[in-house]
């Protein structure tokens, strides 16, 4: 028993020394990446990997980022989120228990909403880059923004509105039909969205129809939205998806226009799709080919680095990063709470996607680009204002 | 009134899927008494040998005709495939024929996570999904108000056809009349100087060729990726089961019930409803016939 007790003591004594002896403040700061490098669309989580390292790069190659008058070195802990819910939010526990400062990630919504509960209730500052769902930045129990959770999209009550008046205005539908995703939250919120808005103007949504996560099968969906008469068909779903259903909607003869949205932003879509989604349109946070001075840096940084143009969730990866850069220099210190009060401070930020402001939540207010698929290439069509 | 016919095309495509692939766990279970588990990501796995050699095949030979693509395409998948489940045979069931059932069911998950995540973490598939090139060119045509795809046409043909083929090997060959001996009584059978070893391997062997019929024609109308093998696998499964597990000519019959849930339940229900439904129709057969529509109950001997 005694043996016991001195060799505690003993032991602790040592671990006291050992503490003792490390240096008082790291020399790195790490920052977590939370991201979808496999499952149903691992090419955002590649993108989003990519453009993190190359902002986590430039940092490091200029001497590391100025805090308090100090130089740190950024270190990435990446995590693979397998594009799952329950997978999002253990990869945000792991990287809060591996002592990142922030998080950046996930993208998709229905991976940054259970992430975002798990980043508010340890107190870890997370932005998502791509996340476009309301429910991200907003604490379902009480309706309030959370303190600790930013994005860097704008939200998709404003992306469903463009998409309506779009749908209204440039391909004068009258009889629109919808075809979402109903167990993901970012399909489903923007669907909803535009069916308001349409119903809002006088134009009733002659087929609001669903399927689920995976599902391979869409005729017959399709054939009920042909046999309603539809002259144009929204399908807010992922890249991953559409290509099949666009092909699917052909092959039992629908002929009219069909519009979608962000999740649609990813060159795989155009290789998925061959010529089937020519001529299509679909809301966006940028368009590499009016980019600014700034933008145009980062593109030509991104195309060096992986040889291929940056798409949406590569340039909103690299704002987030800037973001957060920006907010841990005007914090001053290495403390999760001052980079979510700097965070919060921030009213404007120009970043490669466009001017973002942000009016005390985490929501930036920032305009939207229409982007049309025209010869195997995304080509700018018009910018959509808030 | 076109659109049910349509709707109903529909289902025959998706249910001569289920049919194919419900075969092989038909053929597996009837011969085994054992419920091979792994057969849906074999199914992917064939899908994905379709791929590669159409996309060489068109590479070396882009201008072959349509027909010799796909019958290629086809002939090296059903080669490969079956392969592929001898030495899964070979390998991870035989070796536990004698231990308890649960043990080789078990070991078939077992076998389907390995080839899931083996597909996943091999660089030259990855995660991300893919189309197969065209094998055939897609031409619509319409008949009033229903139209048919010239894809369409081939899945519904051919899945015919192969059953139409299985069938009558399984009643009028040799090697169909020892499967069913083995099925029959499987410690008899030995006694008749039936080669039980070979004729599973060989069970195995048509059962992922059927397979893999099954996924070059999928990989036609839809986009494959490593995980496919699961959900199919399952509503392929319970198409097995519906039709009275252990029964061939069930087996096409429930892929057949399974492929018109899956498209009228979201004509009449929300599309959440399917898995539901299909999950329903299974329970329900379970409590009030356990051995499946066309399934004949068997009395266990003591």
């Amino acid at each position: 028993m005694r043996r016991a007790a001195t060799f505690v003591l003993l032991l602790l004594g040592l671990s006291l020394i050992l503490s003792a002896c490390r240096p008082a403040a790291p020399q790195t700061i790490k920052i977590g990446v939370n991201a979808e490098l496999t499952g149903g669309i691992p090419v955002v989580g590649e993108s989003c990997k990519n453009a993190a390292q190359l902002a986590v790069k430039q940092i490091n190659d200029a001497g590391g980022l100025e805090v308090g008058g100090k130089k740190y070195q950024i270190e990435l802990v990446i995590e693979d989120n397998e594009d799952k819910a329950e997978s999002a939010a253990a990869a945000a526990q792991k990287l809060a228990t591996a002592g990142v400062l922030a998080m950046i990630g996930p993208n998709a919504s229905r991976n940054a909403i259970p992430a975002a509960e798990v980043a508010e209730s340890v107190g870890m500052p997370m932005i998502s880059p791509w996340s476009t769902n309301p429910k991200t930045t907003i604490d379902a129990k009480t309706g309030q923004p959370k303190k600790f959770v930013f994005r860097a999209a704008f939200i998709d009550d404003f992306q469903g509105v463009v998409a309506a008046r779009f749908a209204m205005e440039q391909l004068k539908t009258q009889r629109p039909a919808v075809l979402y995703d109903v167990a993901s939250e970012y399909n489903k919120g923007i669907a909803e969205v535009y069916k308001r808005t349409l119903e809002q103007n006088g134009i009733q949504v002659v087929a609001f129809e669903t399927y689920t996560t995976g599902d391979k099968d869409f005729s017959a969906q399709l054939t009920k939205i042909k046999d309603a008469g539809a002259d144009s068909l929204f399908l807010p779903n992922y890249y991953s998806e559409v290509p099949l259903q666009v092909q699917q909607a052909h092959k039992i003869g629908f002929t009219g226009a069909i519009l979608g949205s962000d999740s649609w932003g990813n060159l795989e879509l155009i290789s998925l799709c061959g010529t089937e989604c020519e001529g299509y349109f679909f809301t966006t946070h940028y368009a590499p080919d009016i980019a600014t001075p700034k933008a145009q840096a980062f593109i030509k940084a991104y195309e060096a680095a992986y040889g291929k143009t940056p798409d949406d969730v590569a340039a909103l990866t690299y704002d987030s990063f800037g973001l957060l850069f920006q907010a841990i220099q005007a914090a001053g210190k290495i403390d999760r709470q001052a980079v979510r009060d700097a965070l919060a401070a921030i009213t404007l930020y120009e970043g490669v996607t466009g001017n973002m402001q942000f009016k005390g939540t985490g929501d930036p207010i920032k305009s939207a680009v229409i982007l049309q698929i025209k010869n195997g290439k995304f080509v700018y069509f018009t910018t959509a204002n808030p | 009134m076109e659109f049910y016919i349509q709707q109903v095309l529909n289902a025959l495509q998706v249910g001569s899927v289920y049919a194919l692939i419900a075969l092989g766990y038909t053929m597996v279970y009837g011969i085994l008494t054992m419920i091979n588990f792994a057969h849906g990501d074999i199914f992917m796995v064939s899908t994905y040998l379709a791929f590669f050699f159409s996309t060489f095949f068109l590479a070396v030979f882009s201008n072959a005709s349509p027909l010799l693509v796909f019958v290629s395409t086809l002939l090296v998948a059903m080669f490969g495939t079956a392969l592929l489940a001898v030495l899964i045979e070979r390998v991870a069931y035989k070796p536990l024929r004698t231990a308890p059932r649960i043990s080789a069911v078990i070991t078939a998950l077992g076998v389907g996570l390995f080839l899931e995540n083996f597909m996943v973490a091999f660089k030259p598939v990855g995660p991300a999904p893919r189309f197969l090139p065209p094998l055939i060119p897609q031409i619509n045509y319409t008949f009033g108000g229903v139209t048919v795809s010239s894809i369409q046409i081939v899945i519904i043909v051919v899945s015919a056809l192969v059953m139409f083929l299985l069938d009558t090997i399984v009643r009028r060959t040799m090697v169909g009349m020892a499967m069913r001996a083995i099925s029959w009584d499987k410690f008899t059978a030995p006694l008749m100087g039936i080669p039980v070893d070979r004729v599973i391997s060989l069970t195995f062997a048509l059962g992922a060729s059927i397979a893999a019929v099954g996924g070059t024609l999928y990989g036609m109308a839809y986009t494959i990726d490593p995980y496919m093998g699961i959900r199919i696998g399952w509503w392929a499964f319970i198409s097995a089961v519906v039709g009275g597990i252990g029964n061939i000519r069930g087996a096409m019959l429930g892929g057949f019930i399974l492929g018109f849930v899956e498209i009228f339940t979201p004509v009449f229900l929300p599309s959440t409803y399917r898995d539901f439904v299909a999950f329903s129709l299974l329970l329900l057969l379970l409590i009030f016939r356990p051995t499946g529509i066309l399934g004949r109950p068997v009395a266990q001997k003591v």
